[in-house]
């Protein structure tokens, strides 16, 4: 079965439904958006994650049309965004603070975009019938804001902005103050939206796992920039900074020097301890400071030395960290660097194999780290 | 217990300061004139004992509220109040909401200064303030010679002694308890409501109308109750600003009490005057609890 990848981004071709030029973004002197240059593609789901305070709701603000870049443009389809209101783009924003009407009802909150495109009564109605129900909110069709809970508002703030099926949707963290099921369930409702109607999203959120579930892209920033912007996969398996390793799942940072050997590189991390290897295209001078970023769940770990690995190291066991199905070991090589390994729980609790204090071998392959110069 | 004694001072105060003088008035609306001191009868003396007391209350009736119904001067003046009072309300809410909205959108660091210059006329005495607008709307006055200066009239206005004047001064003196709870209530609403309106659809207009509006209302409606209430009763404004023409019954009552010396009968008009805030009173309280639910 052939089934053609949904990449736009690598097709010279696709048209970008979103064009950011050199946009940066001052508040005052300070600088919230730094010269970005990026595109969205049409029916992309596209997830901004970063530090609180990194803009990703100024990004959002841009797009949506209250707040003007200090440079450069941002286009839509094709069209300089800059002259045109918030109320003449085909865009609509679920608000961080959710902003709904406390003077209308949950019903009338999310009829209010469809009301103001003059849509005959009927329609209106149908369609906010279906907005209660994907979101689970009928019951409080007649309340007010202040007389439903935290993430039922949450709710509203969605339903409200899904409402007038706008060709780009932006979310700006649209699931926090949901549980762990009601969240899944909305995540696979967007999902379902973004294939039946073709919407582009574009969301916020802080939740990794939640990002890594939706988006087509991520795009990890820091301080006004993107620092990377690609699949969940390479995000996680390729990332291109230290910061992004580290900012998305659980990694071990280990710096060295790197010496070129083969495909990849020697790194020595440590007196007295055997070199890692890692194979990489990345190029590299001799004797350059680098770093290896590993997974946790990349490493094994074992009582006896493994023969067949490349990289092998003993430490102690310093913590364990039980996660349900797995478990993360804080190891200690003697030289101080820590190295997380997972395992999984195949066996019940109090038989498991390691320890606290124990002394065990870790050790993974020579393409199982990432090396990157900072 | 603790909670009684709570209750206990504002009900002491209530008692002392309003129902008591209130009683003494109502009792003297239901006397009669007399050329004595003080200038009503009956007066209750207690040293007759029993027979004193029943005599007292003997000789109280409703004539003064007969007579207030049969004489159209005052009726007519209660109608003619509460339309001065209604007109002018509407007038200093109209000149008040666009004060109050743009104090609420000004930067924050301007927002004291705005705050203090509305309330700053408070600081000098309100009778040497409507007496300045005599100065500024009589024939010689201010305006009129800057209206000549500038050769917009050929002849000196007629404003001081007309219901003009009269407005002039009301919406001047009570646009303060207009601004202040429309202020309140708009800058309490969140700025993100009409960014989500815009983004909806709305035209900066019609977010005004739609959400702007509505979230003001508890504040326009304090604001029109606390204009209202005062100007049906008010003296001194139409006293020294109106001529002849503007009945009021703030006057009619002054008048009564010391040109004719007629308390009984001034007092049934303040009993009448009462009756009637009454509703309006009533209202505002039932606003004001509602706009506390509100912000629970
Ligand atoms: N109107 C403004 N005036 C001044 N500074 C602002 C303004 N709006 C945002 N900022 C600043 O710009 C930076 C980015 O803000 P932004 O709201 O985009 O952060 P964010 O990434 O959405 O953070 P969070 O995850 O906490 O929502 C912050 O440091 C913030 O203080
Ligand atoms: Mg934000």
């Amino acid at each position: 079965m052939a089934q053609t990848v949904f990449e736009p981004w690598n097709d010279p071709e696709a048209k970008p439904l979103i064009q950011f030029k050199g946009v940066t973004k001052r508040f005052g002197d300070f600088t919230a958006i730094d010269n970005q240059t990026f595109d969205i593609y049409e029916r992309e789901f596209f997830a901004l994650l970063g530090p609180s305070g990194c803009g990703k709701t100024t990004m959002m603000r841009m797009l949506a049309g209250f707040e003007k870049p200090t440079e450069g443009t941002i286009l839509l389809g094709g069209q300089d965004m800059a002259p045109i209101p918030p109320n003449k783009r085909a865009v609509n924003m679920m608000f961080q603070s959710y902003a709904l009407f406390p003077h209308l009802s949950v019903w009338e909150n999310i009829a209010f975009g469809l009301k103001r495109d003059g849509k005959p009564k009927d329609v209106i109605a149908a369609r906010v019938d279906e907005m209660l129900k994907l979101t689970r909110l009928q019951q409080f069709a007649r309340r007010k804001p202040h007389q439903i809970s935290g993430g039922q508002r949450q709710r509203v703030a969605l339903a409200r902005s899904l409402a007038k099926a706008p060709k780009l949707l932006l979310l700006d963290e649209p699931m926090g103050a949901l549980d762990a099921k009601l969240r899944q369930a909305t995540q696979f409702e967007l999902m379902d939206i973004q294939e039946k109607t073709g919407t582009t999203f574009v969301i916020v959120t802080h939740d990794q796992e939640e990002a890594m579930t939706v988006a087509s892209r991520v795009a990890v920033m820091d301080h006004g920039r993107i620092i990377q912007a690609d699949t969940p996969a390479n995000i996680y398996e390729m990332p291109n900074s230290v910061y992004v390793a580290d900012f998305i799942g659980e990694v071990t940072i280990i710096p060295g020097k790197a010496h070129k050997r083969g495909n990849g590189y020697d790194i020595a991390f440590a007196e007295g301890q055997p070199t890692l290897h890692s194979e990489t295209d990345a190029a590299l001078d001799n004797g350059q400071t680098c770093y290896l970023a590993l997974r946790p769940e990349k490493v094994s770990i074992s009582a006896e030395k493994p023969a067949d690995r490349t990289n092998t190291v003993q430490g102690r066991i310093i913590d364990i960290a039980y996660l349900g199905n797995l478990s993360t070991y804080h190891v200690q090589l003697p030289n101080g660097q820590m190295i997380k390994a997972q395992a999984a729980n195949t066996r019940r609790l109090s038989r498991r194999d390691f320890s606290w204090e124990d002394t065990v071998w870790l050790s993974w392959t020579d393409t199982a780290a990432v090396l990157l110069k900072g | 217990m603790r909670r009684f004694a709570l209750i206990a001072l504002p009900c002491a105060w209530l008692l002392a300061l309003f129902l008591v003088p209130f009683l003494i008035v109502l009792k003297i609306s239901l006397s009669d004139i007399a050329l004595a001191i003080p200038p009503y009868t009956p007066t209750l003396d207690l040293s007759a004992g029993w027979q004193g007391i029943r005599a007292f209350f003997s000789a109280l009736d409703f004539d003064n509220f007969r007579f207030l119904a049969t004489d159209d001067l005052y009726w007519k003046s209660y109608i003619s109040s509460l339309q001065i009072a209604f007109l002018a309300t509407l007038m200093t809410l109209f000149v008040g909401y666009p004060i109050a909205y743009g104090m609420a959108n000004a930067p924050d660091h301007w927002r004291p200064t705005l705050m203090m210059l509305v309330i700053l006329p408070f600081w000098t005495s309100f009778l040497i303030r409507v007496y300045s607008w005599m100065g500024i709307l009589s024939t010689e006055g201010y305006l009129n010679q800057l209206l000549l200066w500038l050769g917009v009239i050929s002849t000196p206005l007629t404003i001081l002694n007309t219901p003009t004047a009269v407005y002039i001064g009301i919406v001047y003196t009570y646009l303060p308890f207009m601004v202040l709870p429309i202020y309140s209530a708009l800058e309490r609403m969140d700025g993100s409501l009409l960014e989500a309106a815009e983004d909806l659809g709305c035209s900066r207009v019609k977010a005004f109308w739609l959400i702007t509006v509505p979230l003001s209302k508890t504040g326009i409606i304090a604001g029109c109750f606390l204009v209202f209430i005062p100007v049906i009763g008010e003296f001194v404004i139409p006293s020294l600003l109106g001529g002849s023409q503007t009945l009021m019954i703030g006057k009619v009552l002054w008048e009564e009490f010391f040109n004719n010396r007629d308390w009984p009968v001034a007092s049934a008009v303040a009993v009448v005057l009462l009756l009637i805030l009454i509703v309006p009173i009533v209202l505002f309280q039932m606003n004001e609890q509602k706009s506390r639910e509100a912000d629970q």
